[in-house]
């Protein structure tokens, strides 16, 4: 058991912080509202490295293991970044491991910062790739459609921009039926599983971040606040629901982080791990943004604080995939071995 | 990072489930059930002989502390088997207490005999009107000559009726502060003017509520130093919160994991194939994760020389209040052949749900209350003002 991170992990946490705290500020994140794409800072973000790392050195990357991912991940939660890093990560890695001389062309203006390559997360349904995780902002989107992986080029007339709780850049992207087959038939569906697999325990240490930024400045506001002459952080209908959501988030950090060691270790509960992962983060970051919305009183309700803006993500970014009990459905399919986990 | 347990401890977990299979029988089950008394002389003389009464500490034979991973993956197995170890856990929990504060001779005295699990101690902290604010305790200890005379009620003194001592918490000067007049004692309990009286609880254990009338006690059996009780009993506390309750959790999901796969629903196919079904027992496994994580944390920063802080009060607070949280719902999820207690012949996987149901009551209440537990993480982990 050792749960420290090494030095190089403390300094890759702190190095992304630094430059969050810089590039994307609140006000950051507001000026990129509605669409949620901000160019110069995904620009910033490719430059250090953010895809390039993800992806295993003899695909061209630099080989940031999965957990190495998940902590960057919480600190692009934490600052609500605008910008698509975790679906650009899980797309590479995932071109990286199909191989082949048109994963690798798309693998290399992935990694050139030439084009933002993301991925569905949904199968394809009447034609359309629904709900596309930077849709809306993307060059390129993988998609699984029946048992095809394919790759769509994303222009500017087909796909449809949606205007959406979490003001992230997602579309709704229709899928023609020439576009470019990566794999097929059970190894396409496995690969998209395993690109899910990821997406989830990233996405799971991003909610954590979400969910830990809203905790801390709810924290700070009800030992300011006063009322009755005291700071109303001193009242246990105020205090004890903070202290579930400190406990809560503890626990969501530590499994999202285990299911990413899983993961690199090859460890057959990786799937089962990653979907706890995502259930739990989802349901403690939705509880920790509610709590700090209602907790900020009717200053929490309003548009110009910012816990809003961790309240709509962390819905948004969690329920892209699918609710909680979708997940625990993928952790049961896992765990007992059943139709649908593979 | 690495969240598995290193080769020794697991080591100790296979040794620890092999004497389990030998020791615990299905006989030793029942008494215990029945009686409501985890304690078993020849279970805990058996356990002591392979060292693992407090094996965190220095034995005078040279035998080597273990390290706190060993210790946890030991304690995880006795407590997810159900084994009568309660006794032996409050026996430690007091050793640790002597050890830090007693006297050479208590030491002495004591601490081999508690090592040959020759000698048990009970806690008598509680009283009818103190709980949680335990430094309110009203048990008084009077200078008499020498010695002490001893008059009150403990409340909750599982397995005083058994055990050879009580750790007990008194008020020696009931005109200063409430923290700052109390004393520790060690107190032979088979003597004249003490009387334990039982009380059954909703999980069928059996505990005490015991009274204390004239006991006459030497100073020899004064712990700490007078009026430094609370002191330690802060030493005893810290050391409760290391008690993991996720061992029960497993317990209760193994058992409702094998229910739904013996179960057959209305359509003839087993109940685990029923969605509803696999998310009820995915949630209670994702519940069972995190508990495991914070408790292992909490251990893993021991052993590293770190001080927990409010990471022990998460452990417990999420552990126990996940086992109320689970239990209620797998229950309901079992149906009414849930109903059916333990040892009933017609019980399903021998009651133990319903059993856990029961059981999982006084996890939230004992060793410091959720609400207690609350305040401390809200001061310690989220800053906020008393």
């Amino acid at each position: 058991m050792d749960l420290r991170l090494s030095e190089e992990q403390e300094h890759l946490v702190s190095s992304f912080a630094d430059l969050l705290a810089k590039e994307s500020s609140t006000e950051v994140v507001r000026a990129a509202e509605p669409l949620g794409f901000d160019a110069g800072l995904w620009r910033t973000l490719a430059g250090v490295g953010a895809v390039t790392m993800a992806v295993a050195e003899d695909g061209g990357g630099w080989g940031a293991s999965t957990v190495d991912l998940t902590l960057v991940a919480e600190q692009f939660g934490r600052a609500i970044a605008p910008a698509p890093v975790i679906e650009a990560q899980v797309a590479a890695r995932l071109l990286a491991s199909i191989g082949g001389s048109a994963a690798r062309v798309l693998l290399d203006q992935s990694l050139g910062g030439e084009a933002i390559v993301t991925l569905g997360l949904h199968p394809v349904r009447n034609g359309v790739a629904p709900l596309v995780p930077a849709g809306a902002v993307a060059d390129q989107a993988i998609v699984l459609a029946g048992d095809r992986l394919l790759v769509v080029r994303l222009g500017r007339g087909d796909r449809r921009r949606v205007d959406n709780l979490g003001g992230l850049p997602l579309a709704d992207v229709p899928v023609s039926e020439d576009a470019l087959e990566l794999a097929h038939a059970d190894r396409a569906r496995d690969l998209f599983e395993r690109a899910i697999d990821e997406w989830l325990m990233l996405t799971a240490a991003a909610l954590v971040g979400i969910g830990a930024k809203a905790h801390e400045l709810t924290c700070a506001y009800v030992t300011e606040r006063q009322a009755w002459g005291v700071p109303i952080g001193t009242f246990q209908a105020v205090a004890h629901p903070l202290a579930d959501s400190a406990t809560a988030l503890d626990g969501a950090r530590l499994l999202s982080r285990k299911a990413g060691w899983s993961s690199d270790q090859g460890a057959h509960r990786t799937r089962e791990l990653a979907a706890m992962a995502f259930a739990f983060a989802s349901e403690t970051a939705r509880d920790a943004t509610y709590r700090a919305i209602h907790f900020h009183g009717g200053y929490g309700f309003m548009l110009e604080y910012p816990v809003q803006l961790y309240y709509r993500r962390a819905r948004a970014w969690a329920r892209l995939w699918g609710e909680p009990e979708s997940a625990y459905s993928r952790v049961a399919q896992a765990r007992y071995s059943m139709v649908g986990g593979s | 990072m690495d969240f598995d347990w290193d080769a020794a401890a697991e080591a100790v977990r296979t040794e620890v489930i092999e004497f389990l299979d030998a020791t615990l029988t299905p006989d030793m089950e029942e008494r215990i059930y029945r009686s409501g008394v985890s304690h078993d002389g020849d279970f805990a003389r058996a356990a002591a002989a392979r060292g693992w009464i407090a094996p965190d500490l220095p034995r005078d034979d040279g035998t080597k502390p273990w390290d706190p991973s060993t210790v946890h993956v030991l304690v995880d197995e006795l407590t997810k088997a159900d084994a009568p170890i309660v006794a032996m856990a409050t026996t430690a929990m007091v050793a640790r207490v002597i050890r830090s504060v007693g006297s050479e001779e208590m030491k002495a005295e004591i601490l081999p005999r508690v090592f040959r699990g020759e000698l048990t101690i009970a806690l008598g902290m509680s009283e009818p009107e103190a709980g949680s604010d335990v430094a309110s305790v009203r048990t008084r200890a009077r200078r008499d000559g020498d010695g002490w005379i001893i008059n009150g009620q403990k409340m909750f003194t599982t397995n005083g009726h058994v055990t050879d001592f009580v750790f007990l918490l008194a008020r020696t000067d009931p005109d200063v502060p409430k923290h700052r007049g109390l004393t520790t004692f060690l107190v032979p309990l088979d003597q004249p003017g003490i009387e334990a009286q039982a009380v059954f609880t909703l999980s069928g254990e059996r505990t005490n509520i015991t009274f204390y009338n004239d006991v006459q006690l030497e100073d020899r059996w004064r712990i700490g130093e007078v009026n430094g009780g609370w002191g330690d009993l802060m030493l005893s506390l810290q050391d409760e919160h290391s008690v993991g309750f996720s061992p029960h959790l497993a317990r209760l999901l193994e058992e409702a994991e094998l229910w739904a796969a013996e179960a057959i629903g209305p359509g003839g196919s087993s109940r685990i194939d029923e969605g509803r079904v696999q998310v009820r027992l995915a949630r209670c496994a994702t519940d069972l994760e995190v508990a495991q994580l914070l408790e292992a944390r909490t251990t893993w920063m021991e052993a590293n020389g770190m001080v927990p802080v409010a990471e022990g009060p998460m452990a417990k607070l999420f552990g126990t209040e996940a086992l109320v949280r689970r239990a209620e719902d797998l229950t309901e999820l079992v149906g009414p052949d849930g109903l059916r207690s333990r040892l009933d012949p017609t019980a399903l996987r021998d009651g133990r749900i319903e059993h856990a149901l029961r059981f999982s009551l006084g996890t939230t209440i004992y060793a410091g209350t959720s609400e207690i537990q609350r305040n401390i993480i809200a001061q310690r982990a989220c800053g906020l003002p008393r």
